[in-house]
């Protein structure tokens, strides 16, 4: 199952919509951005620590888990613990990507971190192995733009923007992970997996801390062990 | 929040990104091990659509979000093109809002 094969005729259409797609999923994540910049300030943070988490952190649910604990009254050492939950995440999404970003280790460290939901889940929605390549980069380069860009806006802005909810940019990121999630139906074992890791996500998401159901959610894969049905039965 | 907070955050958030993609990563795998890893996305599709569609505070809840999501998951099934199904989610989810 080589991956380097050249594109086929049949995924020639799709090639710029991979861009098109990313640069419209870097502005809503943007969008977000706004919005942690201005809960930030509101937490306490200074303008030059709202925007140092968004450039050194650049995983959105953590940098709202660590902010919205402190804001809550909760511990440095609580923000830290929720924050590193949620990104626990990115390490499984850096093992399906490193067959994709191979090359030297010093470039692989560099691609780290740019290794997100949006661009795992954008990359490995790409039929052939250099749409994968560009498609991380142009969302993952993207999105880090966008995200540093709308955060340095949310605290120069404060609370004078309105909320991002009433253009309903909250349902454009389950919106696009659904699209991004139709290739991955077709595989073998794939709406078994999907199924179980939904299912267990939303059941745990009420007794866990944020963060851990998705991470839980991942064993689902474990149903890839089971023997090939094609080899067993014929 | 101290210096220290945002650093420990984010010097955390980058060794868990690269501990997948630069420790573990690059190696031959075995079959199985490789079947599992590639449905991955499978397993974390769903439970990231799931967690952003009916969870708030750790609290199961219907919202304008859940026909916007509907409407997105029809069209994808569809192979509506990627922005298309985006716009479509968000402009439903902020219709339903504005009559609620």
């Amino acid at each position: 199952m080589t991956s380097d094969a050249p594109s086929t005729p049949e995924s020639a259409p799709e090639a710029s919509s991979p861009i098109a797609a990313s640069l419209l999923l870097a502005l809503a994540v943007g969008s977000y951005a706004v919005s942690f910049g201005v809960l930030a300030l509101q937490a306490g943070l200074t303008q030059a620590q709202a925007c140092a988490m968004s450039l050194l952190v650049f995983t959105g649910a953590s940098q709202f888990a660590a902010v919205s604990v402190l804001q809550a009254g909760g511990s440095p050492l609580a923000a830290v613990g929720s924050a590193l939950l949620l990104a626990a995440r990115n390490t499984v999404y850096g093992l399906a990507m490193a067959p994709v970003l191979g090359g030297s280790r010093a470039r692989r460290a560099v691609a780290a971190q740019f290794v997100i939901d949006e661009s795992t889940a954008m990359s490995l929605a790409q039929p052939d192995h250099k749409g994968r390549i560009h498609a991380f980069w142009a969302t993952g380069l993207g999105i880090f733009v966008c995200w540093n860009l709308g955060t340095l806006v949310g605290v120069l802005l404060g609370d004078k923007l309105g909320d991002p909810q009433r253009l309903g940019l909250d349902a454009a990121f389950p919106a696009g992970f659904v699209a991004l999630l139709v290739p991955h139906l077709a595989k073998r074992g794939g709406r078994a997996t999907a199924l179980l890791g939904g299912a267990g996500a939303l059941v745990l998401s009420p007794v866990l801390p944020t963060g851990a159901p998705i991470l839980i959610a991942a064993l689902a894969v474990l149903i890839g062990l089971r023997p090939d049905p094609a080899t067993v039965v014929s | 929040m101290s210096w220290w907070t945002v650093l420990a955050i984010g010097a955390g958030s980058y060794l868990l990104k690269a501990l997948g993609i630069v420790a573990l990563g690059g190696r031959r795998v075995p079959p199985r091990l490789q079947a599992c890893i590639d449905l991955l996305p499978a397993a974390l599709l769903p439970a990231l659509i799931a967690v952003n569609t009916f969870v708030t505070d750790r609290h199961l809840v219907l919202d304008a979000r859940v026909p916007g999501v509907g409407v997105a998951a029809v069209a994808a099934y569809r192979r509506a093109p990627l922005p298309v199904v985006i716009v479509l989610g968000a402009a439903v989810t902020a219709l339903v809002r504005q009559l609620a």
